[in-house]
């Protein structure tokens, strides 16, 4: 070795100043371009609560508005495809308001040279998720771009659900001592999507776990219980969607890391990957946050539903005024779960 | 799941720690050399476990940390130029180089792709013959033999679209070079199981004499490190220094036979740069002069390229053991992972990334005090 060390590194140039895969990966990045350019170029009282979807009324209706894009690929994958994707997505987040959801849009911006049967194929399938979703597509939009500058397939689509009278549901509502439930296991629709990128080659037997979750949501508020908040679980995982929550909540969240299911291939795929489940997108999964004298109950009627059989407390909300979550690990310590920059990397070994 | 779950029970742990606290006189500083060990202690709370008995040092063992500047200015450089596919594993895009990273290359229209294996990286030059393909071969001995036969194919084949920006080092002479330092405070040090997966561990032999330091090759998962600690631990008290093996369930004393004769096949050592701790005598591989036309830094005429880092950040000292990140005045204040000083904040198992990501208040904390101070 040499002895004048050179014991430094370089200041790198401060915020990227073009866009970045990582600024829609769900994380640091991404919060950080909705904070500094959309919620301060937009804000109004309903963007504020930046929840899954805005809910107003209009004439003496609640209504929820939610839209969503999907960029998916490959557009097929083990136990979905875009257009299941883009219709429980959207419905998804609209149960997270508690809202029926009931109208949608779709837009679909397609790449020249697409074939025909692809497209039948994705519209196929988006007419059978609508029907199992209970909600009617009822306007849409077409563009084709040039070859190249699209992926096959872009759907957008935007919805509009019924909020029941007295269901209020948002992160604001969250109170110390909340206990958080998770609906099912964790990571199963990263994994299926990673295993059929042509880049990786590994076989898992995983399928993604794109489900709609109102019927689960629309039973618990048939219960009245008393859900505080709703999130559903996508890119970035559970460990994303507890983050936007703390900070949109001003509250603390401890987990039990013991306590979250993960199924054994998911946790061997991400073991050979370097991976946290997570922080692992899933499409059929999502955290209520329930008073505890309501717990007992909900866990019974969530478990009488097979989407979330596996349902059970994995947390509760500490205190106002930080915003962090911790996990407890199998060993008994505490530590940060924090939000992500951008995308999850693949390590090196 | 199993080889997880029983490595990661509480009862046992508990037990080892029992039997560390029983061995230990005074306290004694490990240094482990190896990311993944790192990303676990911090991530299962093993260093604050053993507060008090044992303190861990977290030395060099992040191959993306220690990949020097002008490395990276090459690789930045390489994956502008029309025409390239640059291929590289996934936590290397984010490593600031002296101007921006890979993941701004790749937006400003560069092909930047992120692949497994080097063996993935030869099927894109295989599919795309009109463009030149440039694997980033980065690590330590484990991700060589792959690299290694990724060369190995490419010249049997005959491949002329494909090269390789080698930036690859080794764990013994960093060891080495770290207890030859008049700084030196590391009593003992758990050696990287994977790396010795392939190696073995007999080059380690002759550095625990030399230096009178035990030296424990051990495995990732909590009930590894803390076995690892206690055999560390037991040789200290008993004034042994040996070479151990703790990680018997993949590490043999001779190591893989096929790997290591790929890796001579493709590579010799070379004296390597080290990103914040300077040159190394022989501490990494370099193309054997039958593969140079292979070797992307001649290809595109960037061997040259130097680059000076600046004196902003410790990394340096981190990666010797020196500080602990939370001891770094910017340390989640100015240097983030956002905005990160210097690479062991950017990759995952850096040191400074496993504290901020799993001890953020911890952090918070001495950031006051630094300031306070």
């Amino acid at each position: 070795m040499s002895h004048d060390f050179r014991l430094n590194c370089p200041v790198p140039a401060a915020g990227p100043a073009t866009i970045q895969i990582g600024h829609g990966g769900g994380g640091r990045m991404m919060r950080s371009l909705l904070d500094r350019l959309f919620f301060p170029a937009f804000s109004n009282e309903r963007l504020d609560t930046k929840h899954d979807s805005a809910v107003m009324r209009i004439g003496a209706q609640r209504v929820a508005f939610t839209t969503d894009s999907y960029v998916v690929s490959p557009l097929f994958f083990p136990g979905g495809d875009i257009g299941k994707l883009a219709v429980y997505g959207t419905v998804n987040d609209l149960a997270m308001a508690g809202a029926r959801p009931a109208y949608l849009s779709a837009g679909f911006i397609l790449e020249e040279g697409l074939p025909i049967k692809t497209l039948e194929a994705v519209v196929g399938s988006m007419r059978d998720a609508a029907r199992v979703a209970g909600v009617e597509l009822v306007t849409g939009d077409t563009k084709v771009v040039d070859r190249g500058k699209g992926d096959g397939i872009f759907v957008n689509t935007a919805g509009l659900g019924i909020v029941p009278n007295g269901v209020e549901i948002s992160p604001q509502r969250i109170r110390p001592g909340d206990a958080v439930v998770l609906s099912g296991d964790l990571g199963r629709h990263g994994i299926a999507i990673m295993s059929v990128r042509a880049s990786l080659g590994f076989e898992t037997a995983i399928e993604s776990d794109c489900a709609p979750l109102w019927q689960p949501v629309s039973t618990l508020l048939g219960a009245e219980i008393a859900i505080h908040c709703l999130r559903d679980l996508t890119r970035g995982g559970l460990a994303s969607a507890l983050n936007e929550i703390a900070l949109d909540a001003s509250v603390s969240i401890t987990i039990e890391e013991t306590s979250v299911p993960v199924c054994e291939p998911v946790v061997a795929a991400c073991e050979v990957l370097g991976l946290d489940p997570l922080y692992v997108a899933n499409e059929g999964r999502f955290v209520a946050f329930i008073p505890p004298q309501h717990v007992e109950r909900a866990l019974e009627i969530l478990r009488e539903n097979a989407l979330t059989a596996d349902a059970r407390v994995i947390g509760v909300v500490d205190d106002r005024g930080q915003s962090v979550v911790r996990a407890r690990g199998p060993l008994g310590n505490l530590r940060i779960v924090d939000l992500l920059s951008g995308e999850q990397l693949p390590r090196i070994c | 799941m199993k080889y997880v779950d029983e490595y990661r029970d509480a009862r046992a742990a508990r037990e080892l720690m029992r039997a560390i606290r029983a061995a230990v006189t005074r306290p004694w500083k490990i240094m482990e050399v190896c990311g993944g060990q790192t990303h676990a202690i911090v991530r299962f709370g093993i260093d604050e476990m053993l507060s008090g008995q044992v303190t861990l040092i977290h030395g060099p063992g992040c191959p993306v940390c220690v990949t020097p500047l002008e490395t990276l200015d090459k690789a930045i450089a390489i994956a502008s130029r029309p025409g390239v596919i640059l291929c590289s594993f996934g936590d290397m895009l984010r490593v600031p180089g002296s101007d921006g990273d890979l993941f701004a290359v790749k937006s400003r229209g560069g092909d930047v792709r992120v692949v497994y294996s080097p063996l993935d990286a030869l099927a894109v030059a295989r599919a795309n013959p009109a463009r030149e393909v440039v694997f980033f071969a980065v690590g330590f001995e484990t991700t060589a033999p792959a690299n290694a036969m990724a060369a190995y194919q490419a010249r049997r084949l005959g491949m002329r679209n494909f090269s390789i920006l080698v930036s690859q080092v080794l764990v013994p002479p960093a060891i080495e070079a770290i207890l030859s330092s008049p700084d030196c405070q590391v009593d003992a040090f758990l050696a990287a199981g994977h790396v010795c997966t392939i190696m073995g561990v007999e080059e380690y032999v002759p550095i625990a004499e030399k230096h009178r330091a035990p030296i424990v090759v051990a495995g990732f998962e909590p009930l590894d490190i803390l076995q690892g600690v206690h055999m560390c631990v037991r040789q200290l008290e008993e004034g042994r220094a040996q070479v151990e093996n703790q990680y018997t369930r993949s590490v043999r004393a001779d190591g893989n036979r096929q790997a290591r004769k790929m890796i001579r096949e493709v590579f010799q050592v070379v004296s390597r740069k080290w990103r914040g701790i300077g040159e190394i005598q022989h501490s990494g591989l370099g193309l054997r002069p039958e593969y140079a036309t292979l070797d992307a830094e001649k290809r595109f005429g960037v061997e040259s390229m130097v680059a000076d880092e600046s004196h902003e950040c410790v990394s340096g000292l981190i990666l010797q053991g020196l500080k602990k990140p939370v001891e770094c005045p910017a340390f989640g204040t100015r240097c983030t992972p956002e905005t990160p000083l210097g690479a062991t904040m950017v990759s995952s198992e850096g040191a400074c990334a496993a504290y901020f990501r799993y001890r953020r208040e911890a952090a918070a904390a001495a950031a006051r005090i630094n300031q306070r101070t």
